[in-house]
This record gives structure tokens, C-alpha cells and sequence, in this order.
């Protein structure tokens, strides 16, 4: 396998995906920090280089219908938003996933308004956590391309047939170049075999009704019940698909990434982008003798409760960086991660941190001050209340910016 | 190829009997006659509306295929599945035998109201579907409350009629046909339950067109309109005769009217005996009101008339 490296963007990198995945159906509508996706992906249609059909719609909302109907049909189907438009076509993401459906999707995480702004936080992505979309979250431009790929072996198993959620972070990781190896499509071809769907189709000697209403309650609950037996059946599928990604392009992606964390006595846990800059933090604590390690998080759906429960197991106090607030609860993976070790008889101290809202940057002293929390945690026993990052320079800028809006 | 008496409808039943529709549902009799016509090689995608409830898990009245979306994006949905099927013939995966004909279903208070940008999207993109919407003048399923499709004076379970307003609806019914006419689709009718051989005429017509084939069809609706659930037809009729719901087409735009009345009945006889319009004679009459009504009919039909003289043998039905 001739192996080819190019400097490309984390939108750049789940382009390539999609075009080694040999997509069907583009069904698309602008947002940023999404756009550069499906401008790429309609550049290579219309140069020829990717036999598929672009269409641009009204709305999100009409593109998350028209991509799940296309998907209903038969082909394979790839769409992309971000934020707003994620939240403007929500109510499609439940109806997608209902029709059992293997679409595959590109959220590039952005806050959402109000107030409006542009750069990444995962309100909106773990909004979608209860409809029914699998969810994986990536670090990388590499790990963009790959969990492209790995999204349709994922959604398109017979034991799953849910739609899939790729998230990468707007600006920090969509208009980040790094390093990304772009395989070959023959070898693609022997991960990813072509969409034939037994299960959905429209054709005229076979009539199908898709997506009927049920009425009571028992019918609905049959098949809610169905789409989470799959989605938990969706962990294991996961582990064979990821092992045999690595067989075929050397490249491990467990469900949690663990990063110095196997003797890590602080575990800090993080997701997406920003983790990069937890692992520089974690390395200098080490430097200074500290037992720390992180835990990344990749799979959100299906959640991986137990691969969190082992890999906490040995740690005296976990933090939870949530760049995320559920309004009047806090971090939304603490909660999670809190239920998952509930009922385990040695479980660690576990603190919540919210940052890096709306693209907010974590400083170095930021994380030092949640190692040193999970530090005095252990050492006294009490865990802190929820904590939300705020610099002192953070603190005297908006008093600055308020002084200017005559809010002082 | 036109068809001359109601004779020549075809006898091949694509929606069959014992839906959950309501008694006399006259969307329900003209989606009848349009499947005639359409054929079994279909597929309906549907919105959120009455019709939603005709397939319910393990219950189809459709000999053809079926999508229900949600409310506002059914023509988003025939694109997907339109551009699906366009993308499976190229590529040698479905053979073209097995094409079916897309069909967005949906009511009034969809296409007037919440599925307007879904539709205008797909009309633009001159995708290669059907749609029949079936105008019963408000949100049926959900109990007859006002919509973009009311007439003037309708009383609804959303504007009803009080010492504060007399009336009912304030507001004229949308016009949703020049609406759509303003995007040039290539097909365009208004079609009525008590006029089916102009109905499978005007769908044999469109066929011959690619891109949006757009039907919006009257139809009676016993519960919220309050009458009998014989009388339907005769209130289709009505409509029709009273020069309240003209028969037209557009083609690319260019208009139509497919019946010009020789003299219209007073739109009294078709609303006299509506329990939504009852408001208007009793207690009291609301001179005018009525008034209003039969003057937007009246200045639509002169103007009809002054551009399109009726042909003749135009008025037979």
C-alpha cells in the first residue's frame, strides 16, 4: 500500500473519508465552521473525481430528511452541519434514526446562540445523545478521515442499522492542518464493503411502507426498545470494526484513549480537540513527578459504561472536563460518568470542571489547578462542588468589555 | 390519453377500503381517484395530516410504497428519494423497470403554512415529483383549527365565533396556487373529489412532464366543516358552481381554467348549509360579510373572464 501524507484540515481530513467511502448522496447546506466540508466534497463532484449527487436544500432540517430518505432508498448518504443547524433540523435526527437507517453525519461543534458565536463547544452534539445517532468524537484530522470510514462499517452492520455522528471541534480542529495519511481506495474497499441494504428500499415490485405511525404505547416502546438493544450491540460491533481498522491500516481507535493513564493515580477525562492540550498538561505534571493520566473519550454512544468503570478502577480521584453546560445541572459527561460508577464498590473521587466554552482556550494553569483539585481531593477526602474555569485575565477583560457597554 | 365520462376511470383500486379516515372524507375520495391515475408504481411520502393516520403499524390501505416524514419537510424527503432512485438506475443497481413515481401527500396546513419553504426548495430544484395536497381549509387531524388555507369567515376551533368577533376567521384564504405558479412548475391544477374525470385527466396530462406535478384538491371534511357525511360531493360541487374553488392548471406557468361556470350559483348555497359558516345566518345574517365573500368571488371570476373567454364545450363536465 503506497502510503500518502498530506497537510490537510480536520474539514479537509472527513472529506477525504467521505470520498474514500465512496458516498452516493450529498445532501448539503452551509454553515460554518461546516461549509469548507461540503464545498470540498461538491468541488470533487463537479471535477469528476467523486461519482456522486450533490444537492444543495432549503434548510438543515430538509437536508437531515432528504439524506435519511435517500439512505431509506438505498444509497449510501453523508451530510454535515454544525450548531445552529444542527438544532434546526433536530426533530429529523430522531425521525432518521427511527427509519433504522445507516446515514452518516459530520457535526463540527460550535456553541450555540444565544449569544451567537462561532468557535466549538459540544452543546450541540450531545444534545443529539438521546435520539438515537451512535456518536464519535475525534482528536485528530487523521482520526476525522478514519472515523469517517469506520462510521458506515459501524452503521451499516445488520446488528446495528443506526445513523452515525462524527463530531470534530469547529475552528480548533476544522481549520487545523495536520498530518493525515490518505489510504488508498482499493484498500478502503476491502474495510468497507458497498451498502446493499436487505432491510430499507424503495422499489416498484416490492412495495414498502417505511416509517408508519404505531399507536399505544406497547408498539412504540417495541421499538424504541429495539433502536437501544442495537445501539448497545453497537459497542462490541464497534471493537471488531476498530480491531479490524487496525489490522488493515495500522491505526488503533479504542472507545476510550487512554494517554499515561494505566498506573495514573489522577485521571483527568476529556473529548474532542482540546484533549490535545490536556495531554501537554498531563505530560508536565508527570515531569513534576505527579501520577496523572487522561481517558479521552471517543464512543458517547453507545456510552462505554463499563470501559470507563475498568479504566478508573485503580485512580483516586477522576476530573471530568465538560466543554459543556446543561443549564442548572452543570457538566453533562459528569452526570453520565457519575451514573456509570455508581454501583461499583471501589469507585474514585470524581470532580467536574466546565471550560472551554464557546472555544474558551484551557490554560496551563487552569489544568494545573484541576490536577492539584483532584490532588487535595484525595489527600482530605471532600470532593469540590461543580467548578466553572474562569481566568483572573478572563475576569478583568470582561470587566473591561462591560466598562465599554457602560456596565460597570 | 383523456378520458370522456366517469366510465372510463380506471377500475384498479390503489388505495383500498377500511381506512381510519373519517366517514365521507372527500380528500380521501379524490387521493382515490389520483392513485387511479398515478398507478401502483409509487411511492407516497407523507406529512404530518390526517392521512398520516391511514398507515398505522401493521395497517396499509396503499398498494405502493410509503414514507412518513414529520410536518414541514415531505418535499425534502421526495428528494432523497427521487435523486436515491436517479443515483441506483446510473449505477446499474436498480433496474429502471423498478422506478416508482415520487408523491408528496400532505394537507392544507402544511403546504400553506409550515412545509411552504420545503416545497418552494424542492419546486426550485425542479425535482421530478408529484404533489396532492389535500385542502380541507384547516388542520384537520388536530381538530379543525385555523390555517393558512381558512377562508374569510370560517369559524374554527382556533376562531370561533364569540360576542368579540361575530365573524370567525379574519383573514382570506392564502393563495397558495399563485404561489406555486410563481415558481413556473411545469404542471399545476386544482382538482375537486366531484370532478374526477377533470382529476385523471389533469394527472394523465402531467405526466408528460418532468420536474414538479402539483395538485391542490378542495376537500370537504364532514366533522369540521359540520355537515352531513353523504353530502361531500355535493358540497365539492357546490364550491365549483358558486365559483368559490375554480378548476385551473398552469403550465410553466401559463394559466388555465379547465371549467368556467356559465353563471355562478350566490355563494349563500354553498355556505348556507356548512355548519362553519351557520354563524353568518343565525342568529343573525351578516349582511355584510356575505356581501364580502360574493365580491372577491365575483372580481376573481371578471377577471377571469376577461382573459380567458370560455372556449367553447369548456363547461362540460
Amino acid at each position: 500500500m503506497e502510503k500518502v501524507r498530506e497537510m490537510l484540515t480536520g474539514n479537509s481530513s472527513a472529506a477525504w473519508g467521505v470520498r474514500l467511502a465512496e458516498v452516493d448522496y450529498l445532501p448539503s447546506y452551509p454553515i460554518t465552521p461546516q461549509t469548507e466540508v461540503i464545498e470540498t466534497l461538491s468541488k470533487w463532484v463537479n471535477e469528476g473525481l467523486m461519482d456522486a449527487t450533490f444537492v444543495t436544500l432549503d434548510s438543515e432540517h430538509s437536508m437531515i430528511t432528504a439524506a435519511g430518505a435517500a439512505s431509506a432508498t438505498g444509497v449510501r448518504t453523508f451530510t454535515a452541519t454544525s450548531s445552529q443547524g444542527l438544532l434546526f433540523g433536530f426533530e429529523m435526527l430522531y425521525t432518521v434514526a427511527g427509519w433504522r437507517v445507516p446515514l452518516v453525519m459530520l457535526n463540527v461543534s460550535r456553541g450555540l446562540s444565544s449569544p451567537i458565536t462561532l468557535e466549538p463547544d459540544h452543546n450541540d452534539v450531545l444534545a443529539a445523545r438521546d435520539s438515537g445517532f451512535l456518536q464519535i468524537h475525534c482528536e485528530t484530522c487523521q482520526e476525522a478521515l478514519d472515523s469517517i470510514l469506520m462510521a458506515y462499517r459501524l452503521a451499516e452492520d445488520e446488528r446495528v442499522l443506526l445513523p452515525v455522528l462524527v463530531n470534530i471541534d469547529g475552528f480548533h480542529l476544522s481549520f487545523t492542518r495536520e498530518p493525515v495519511e490518505i489510504p488508498d481506495v482499493e484498500t478502503v474497499r476491502r474495510f468497507l464493503p458497498p451498502y446493499r441494504p436487505k432491510h430499507a428500499f424503495f422499489k416498484a415490485s416490492q412495495p414498502m411502507s417505511q416509517g408508519v405511525a404505531v399507536l399505544g404505547g406497547a408498539v412504540y416502546s417495541y421499538f424504541k426498545y429495539q433502536m437501544h438493544l442495537a445501539a448497545l450491540n453497537s459497542l462490541d460491533v464497534y471493537k471488531t470494526v476498530a480491531q479490524e481498522f487496525y489490522e488493515i491500516f495500522g491505526r488503533s481507535y479504542p472507545v476510550i484513549e487512554g494517554y499515561m493513564a494505566e498506573d495514573a493515580d489522577y485521571l483527568l477525562i476529556m473529548t474532542n480537540s482540546f484533549s490535545t492540550t490536556g495531554k501537554a498538561a498531563i505530560k508536565r505534571a508527570r515531569d513534576k513527578g505527579i501520577k496523572a493520566g487522561m481517558l479521552r473519550l471517543r464512543l458517547i454512544r453507545p456510552f462505554p459504561e463499563l470501559d470507563i468503570q475498568n479504566a478508573v478502577k485503580q485512580a483516586k480521584a477522576v476530573a471530568v472536563f465538560d466543554q459543556n453546560i446543561s443549564i442548572g445541572k452543570g457538566g453533562i459527561l459528569y452526570s453520565e460518568i457519575a451514573g456509570a460508577l455508581y454501583h461499583e464498590k471501589a469507585r474514585p473521587l470524581l470532580l467536574s470542571f466546565i471550560g472551554g466554552l464557546g472555544g474558551k482556550p484551557v490554560s496551563a494553569s487552569e489544568f494545573e489547578f484541576i490536577i492539584e483539585s483532584m490532588i487535595h481531593a484525595a489527600e482530605t477526602g471532600k470532593v469540590p462542588g461543580r467548578q466553572l474555569l474562569y481566568t483572573e485575565d478572563e475576569w478583568s477583560e470582561i470587566n473591561r468589555l462591560k466598562g465599554m457597554a457602560g456596565k460597570q | 390519453m383523456t378520458i370522456k365520462s366517469i366510465k372510463n376511470i380506471p377500475d384498479e383500486e390503489i388505495l383500498c377500503s377500511g381506512t381510519p379516515a373519517c366517514a365521507g372524507c372527500g380528500g380521501l375520495l379524490a387521493l382515490r381517484h389520483c392513485l387511479k391515475a398515478l398507478g401502483n408504481k409509487t411511492v407516497i411520502v407523507n406529512a404530518a395530516g390526517c392521512f398520516t393516520l391511514l398507515s398505522v403499524y401493521p395497517f396499509t390501505p396503499f398498494a405502493n410504497s410509503w414514507l412518513y416524514t414529520a410536518m414541514a419537510c415531505a418535499p425534502a424527503g421526495a428528494q432523497g428519494i427521487r435523486d436515491a432512485l436517479d443515483i441506483l438506475i446510473r449505477k446499474g443497481r436498480l433496474n429502471a423497470q423498478e422506478d416508482v413515481k415520487v408523491v408528496v401527500l400532505t394537507g392544507d396546513g402544511v403546504a400553506y403554512d409550515i412545509g411552504l419553504a420545503s416545497t418552494s426548495g424542492a419546486i426550485h430544484r425542479n425535482l421530478d415529483f408529484y404533489y396532492i395536497c389535500s385542502d380541507n381549509e384547516a388542520y384537520g387531524n388536530t381538530g379543525f383549527q385555523w390555517s393558512g388555507a381558512t377562508p374569510f369567515a370560517s369559524k374554527t376551533a382556533t376562531t370561533a365565533t364569540g360576542c368579540a368577533n361575530p365573524t370567525g376567521s379574519q383573514l382570506a384564504k392564502k393563495d397558495l396556487f399563485e404561489i406555486w405558479r410563481s415558481h413556473k412548475p411545469p404542471y399545476l391544477a386544482t382538482i375537486s373529489p366531484s370532478h374526477p374525470v377533470d382529476l385523471i385527466n389533469k394527472f394523465q396530462k402531467a405526466e408528460q412532464f418532468k420536474g414538479p406535478k402539483l395538485f391542490i384538491n378542495l376537500s370537504p371534511c364532514p366533522p369540521g366543516w359540520a355537515v352531513d357525511a353523504s353530502s361531500s360531493v355535493k358540497f365539492a360541487k357546490l364550491a365549483i358552481d358558486t365559483g368559490i374553488w375554480p378548476l385551473k392548471e398552469a403550465i410553466h406557468g401559463d394559466l388555465r381554467h379547465t371549467f368556467i361556470p356559465g353563471r355562478l350559483k350566490p355563494v349563500e348555497e354553498y355556505l348556507r348549509e356548512q355548519g362553519r359558516f351557520a354563524h353568518l345566518f343565525r342568529p343573525v345574517r351578516q349582511e355584510a360579510a356575505l356581501q364580502k365573500i360574493q365580491e372577491m368571488v365575483d372580481r376573481y371570476w371578471k377577471e377571469v373572464r376577461e382573459k380567458e373567454p370560455p372556449p367553447s364545450g369548456a363547461n362540460k363536465q
